[in-house]
């Protein structure tokens, strides 16, 4: 994402324009642009125009609209962000109060303006704008008659495609339908990275497995690519990387990105980071339970407390649509940052943050232990599931 | 041009059955008239000459004489006329006015469950002796039709269809709901006929539409699906003390222990020694084996048939053979004892009724295997908690240490105490030693000294022999895992699988997994022999038509459409966490186990932890699990799953929680939503 101007005032009021370059910026701008905001932008309408004599002729016109925006659609696979409004700005072709959507596109410039900016909106700028976090890796995540090609981006994992192929078991005297049957799964996911794996873009391949099935697809792919000729393969045979992996379903990316030959590849990444945070807040809800507590009710007490010191929240708490309690989350996270505390914002699109949005969304590493907020959830169970339900629907 | 087809080799029933879906479709096209089918001679409907034919339907016309060219017949077709007569003729018996009363309340209420299969003289004689108690009337009526049933079975084994179709029209004044009912059970008969090869046998019977009777008797017992009659009302135990009492029991047996305990050698060279395997295959392999260096691999290599787990030296899919004991048949499952092919293992497991745990002897071996995180201990729990109470330990390799009695003792004394914490009984687990590959032990007495000197217990296949057949549950409703799916030889595809409850026919239809697809049975196979019916505990293939290969996903359930498995994604049950890394939290992602399948899932609350022992809720919704404790907790999968709960079923009740390879949970299914 480029930044073009940021003009915010005193009372936060402003706006702010960018210009989206990667598919994974519109991520981005989805978790920046809140209902009720103004978005600007470049779009094509289709005007219809009635001459004189009555007859009417309907064009396509390309134009710059403001809309206030009401609904947001995001499409996770394709990276395409849909705003839906009400026009808000006097145009030669569109009436005030007309209705649009705009769908933002690649490299055009979008002004964003907000009545109040919060640091997260503007933390996610900063981040956004950053150019050295894009380092993308694809990882296959393989068992015997089910794969994962996976890319996995700064702040998104996406699935690009699940193979699912029924492989006969071996049986007396008749193995070679169980050959067969994997030969045929190997060559769906080899057709599959191909088809999904950009080698401009992507640093490393990672591919995962049990057992030995990562070897035997390294070779098979190798050997077909000789065969096929597939030139792109061939290049890249330095970037393919075989991991552990304990079985062939999404989560098991945690392993991967645990694993210490990855880890020592990709350093500081995004993804790496969460899945590192998380695992350190399970160690210490294992060891220490008294240190380590989720849900919004326990974490706010120990904010209260001053006590936290790793918050992990993820962003869809960000995304909801009301506001206070958004203006909440953002209050809780300057409130931890002010007492020296260090705030972890998960990508609700990696698997950790997936994780963490089913544990509420929100979790803590305290200083101290507070075994008083432990005891205190007997008295008021409801309000804890009350918080915990709120936080799943968003 | 109808009169002129080719109509001998053509398979009526399909044909009409299909007919209502043809677009523009002239009923002369495909369907031989009623009257025409009568006279037609049809090789696949079991009539096994023309003679025979021409004599039956000699009935057609003589049937008012009662000639004795046919006794079977004859007899069957007296209990028709009887029946009849009984509905038609039957004059209530005169009563007073209270017992009147109870009487035609009576017959209304077994009218209402029997339909008018049982004739009203038959309801009115037996509610009189049972003092219009409905509930014995019903037994005793339904006990005897199926009685009736069986004993007109067997003779009728070779019977013509047309036969039925003579008397209906013969029939004085027939009524229309009974001879729906008539003839479809005689249609039913001719599925009976068939052979599993040629399953769609015609049953096209004079001129009534039989295909639709026999529909409409199906929709009348159960409003979902449609089942014909004699699915829906057999009596699967009486079919099974029938088909199986004379049978050796059957059981299953699967050998597990840490990698390189040396399983699938000891069970390659307990099927060399018992026979199962042929002198010549065994010098292959032993040739093969000594060519690449691996000679102690021989005996693996019977079970070991993949290139790649030939090359690796370690089994990676449950391997199966089946070796005969005196009275027992024992379906060997060789599971893999690595780490990462425990999924493997607990499909193989979920088959067993009892299980052989291989103990490797030697120095630092045995121990690797019992530490924490060594296959040993991880496999024994699995079983112990997916229902396998009978365990054979083998300690292996005992040449390696020299037959000495103290090793042995040493870790049968440690693997006794972890057993029983495991939750195995201590008289439903032995111990034997053995060595796998000189063979010590397995199928004859103790010939080494060494081990001669203090050991007299018996040998392995004693220990096999001497397991408990557990009791299979044949009368419950059908349920049955796919384990596999392949090509059959022929047309359509296999599955195959055991079954865990109930009784399967040719014929039947049955419900696929959780989309509940109806398929049908074409034909049952088990071991490679073709059956007409299996039953619970059996591990056979099933050849099914009518459903797409692409709907049936290894772990799904097969069932019966009149008790359909219940289909869900979120349900509560009750676990207990083993060793874990990390605490079980909300959220936390699992891979779900139950039976073959595995599919991800979410721990998505915890309801409460409750006390190991007694049961008692501890603490309302704790925020999380940690290790050894016990739990109820809400479970939820992406995809809808087909389960049953615990206390109904079982074997379909259980699952298995797993994380990064490693077993953390053992759960029951309580509650399903």
């Amino acid at each position: 994402m480029k930044l073009l101007g940021k003009y915010v005032d005193k009372g936060m009021q402003g706006n702010v324009s960018l210009v989206p370059e990667e598919p994974e910026d519109m991520w981005h701008a989805y978790n920046l642009i809140a209902e009720g905001d103004s978005v600007r932008s470049t779009t094509i309408r289709k005007v219809q125009n009635e001459t004189a004599t009555g007859s009417s002729t309907s064009s396509r016109v390309r134009t710059t609209l403001t809309i206030a925006v009401e609904s947001i659609d995001f499409d996770t696979q394709a990276c395409v962000l849909r705003l839906k409004g009400r026009n808000i700005e006097e145009n030669q072709y569109v009436k005030m109060g007309a209705y649009h959507t705009l769908d933002l596109e690649l490299n055009r410039k979008f002004e964003l303006r907000k009545p109040e900016w919060d640091t997260i909106a503007l933390e996610r700028i900063d981040m956004a704008c950053d150019p050295t976090q894009s380092a993308d890796v694809a990882a296959v995540v393989m068992q015997e008659g089910l794969a994962h090609v996976c890319l996995i981006t700064a702040s998104m994992t996406l699935v690009r495609s699940k193979i699912e192929v029924s492989i006969p078991r071996k049986r007396k005297g008749n193995v070679q339908q169980h050959e067969k049957g994997l030969a045929k799964f190997y060559e769906q996911v080899m057709q599959s990275i191909l088809r999904h794996v950009n080698f401009e873009i992507v640093k490393c391949v990672l591919i995962a497995s049990p057992g030995f099935v990562r070897d035997q697809f390294y070779d098979y792919m190798f050997q077909q690519a000789v065969k096929m000729d597939y030139k792109v393969l061939l290049d890249n045979k330095s970037r393919f990387m075989l991991v552990h992996a304990s079985s062939g379903f999404k989560h098991s990316l945690r392993e991967v990105l645990q694993d210490p030959a990855v880890v020592a590849k990709m350093s500081d990444t995004k993804a790496l980071g969460e899945v590192k945070a998380l695992e350190v807040f399970y160690m210490m809800l294992q060891c220490e339970p008294a240190k380590a507590f989720y849900g919004k009710k326990h974490v706010l007490r120990a904010a209260e407390a001053q006590s936290i010191e790793t918050l992990l929240i993820s962003d869809n708490l960000f995304r909801c649509q009301d506001v206070n309690l958004r203006k909440e989350y953002v209050n809780l996270v300057e409130s931890v940052r002010d007492a020296g505390g260090e705030v972890k914002i998960f990508s609700s699109m990696h698997i950790s943050g997936e994780q963490l949005s089913q544990l509420t969304g929100i979790a803590a590493i305290l200083r101290f232990p507070m075994p008083e907020l432990e005891d205190s959830d007997d008295d008021d169970d409801e309000d804890g599931a009350a918080g915990g339900d709120n936080s799943d629907s968003d | 041009m109808s009169r002129h087809r080719i109509v001998r080799g053509m398979d009526y029933n399909d044909e009409y059955d299909g007919y209502d879906d043809v677009y523009g479709h002239s009923v002369d096209d495909d369907c031989v008239s009623p009257t025409d089918q009568q006279w037609l001679f049809d090789r696949t409907r079991g009539q096994h000459s023309m003679s025979a034919f021409i004599k039956k339907n000699k009935n057609i016309e003589e049937e008012a004489e009662d000639g004795d060219d046919n006794d079977d017949e004859d007899e069957e077709d007296e209990v028709y006329q009887k029946a009849r007569r009984d509905s038609e003729n039957f004059q209530m018996p005169e009563l007073d006015d209270t017992a009147q009363a109870k009487l035609s309340s009576c017959v209304d209420e077994v009218r209402s469950v029997v339909g008018d299969a049982v004739s009203e003289r038959c309801i009115v004689e037996t509610s009189m002796r049972f003092d219009y108690n409905i509930q014995k009337v019903l037994d005793e009526i339904l006990n005897e039709e199926t009685s009736k049933k069986d004993k007109n079975r067997r003779p009728q084994k070779l019977k013509l269809n047309a036969t039925p179709a003579a008397k209906t029209i013969t029939t004085p004044k027939p009524t229309p709901t009974k001879i729906t009912l008539s003839t479809a059970k005689d249609a039913r008969r001719g599925f009976d006929i068939a052979s599993p090869k040629a399953p769609a046998s015609p049953n096209v019977s004079g001129r009534n539409t039989p295909v639709d009777g026999g529909d409409e008797a199906g929709r009348s017992t159960n409003a979902i699906f449609k089942v014909s009659k004699d699915q829906a009302q057999r009596n699967t135990q009486e079919l099974y003390e029938q088909e199986r009492s004379s049978h050796k029991s059957h059981i299953h047996m699967i050998v597990i222990g840490h990698v390189d305990a040396g399983k699938s050698t000891l069970m390659g060279h307990l099927l060399y020694d018992t026979g199962n395997v042929s002198q010549r295959v065994m010098h292959k392999h032993e040739q093969e084996s000594k060519k690449l260096g691996k000679q102690s691999f021989m005996y693996a290599w019977v079970l070991d048939e993949t290139g790649e787990e030939r090359a690796r030296g370690i089994t990676m899919d449950v391997g199966q053979s089946r070796i005969e004991t005196k009275t027992k048949i024992v379906t060997l499952l060789d599971a893999p004892g690595h780490k990462d092919f425990i999924p493997n293992m607990i499909s193989g497991a979920t088959q067993a009724d009892v299980a052989l745990l291989v103990v490797d002897a030697t120095r630092g071996e045995f121990e690797s295997g019992f530490e924490l995180g060594g296959q040993t201990r991880e496999h024994a729990i699995l079983v112990r908690s997916l229902g396998v109470n009978q365990l054979g330990v083998v300690i292996n390799k005992l040449d390696t240490v020299g037959w000495s009695k103290e090793r042995f003792q040493e870790i049968v004394h440690k693997m006794k105490s972890f057993l029983k914490q495991a939750g195995f009984k201590e008289s439903d687990v032995c111990f034997t030693p053995c060595s796998g590959l000189t063979g010590e032990n397995l199928t004859k007495s103790a010939q080494e000294p060494g081990l001669k000197a203090w050991y007299e217990g018996p040998h392995l296949l004693d220990v096999i022999e001497h397991f408990k057949v557990p009791e299979r549950a044949v009368d419950r409703p059908f349920r049955m895992s796919v384990t596999d799916i392949y090509k059959g030889t022929g047309s359509g595809f296999c599955i195959s699988g055991r079954i865990e409850t109930g009784a399967l026919c040719v014929n039947d239809k049955v419900l696929v997994g959780a989309s509940r697809e109806q398929a049908q049975v074409k034909s049952l196979s088990m071991d490679e022999l073709t059956q007409t019916s299996v039953f619970a505990g059996d591990q056979i293939s099933v050849t099914l038509g009518g459903v797409d290969v692409n709907n049936i996903t290894v772990g799904c359930i097969i069932c019966d459409p009149q008790m359909p498995i219940p289909v869900t994604t979120r349900f509560q049950c009750r676990i207990i966490v083993f060793n874990v890394k990390v605490p079980i939290t909300m959220g936390y992602p699992v891979l779900l186990h139950h039976q073959s399948l595995i599919e991800p899932a979410v721990v998505c609350k915890l309801t409460a932890s409750i006390h190991k022992s007694t049961g008692e809720v501890v603490k309302k919704k704790p925020r999380c699990l940690g290790q050894n404790s016990c739990a109820l907790v809400e479970l939820e999968t992406s995809r809808p799953i087909c389960i049953e709960r615990y206390s109904e079923f079982k074997e379909l009740g259980r699952v298995m929680l797993r994380v990064a390879g490693v077993t953390i949970a053992a759960g029951m299914v309580t509650k399903i939503r």
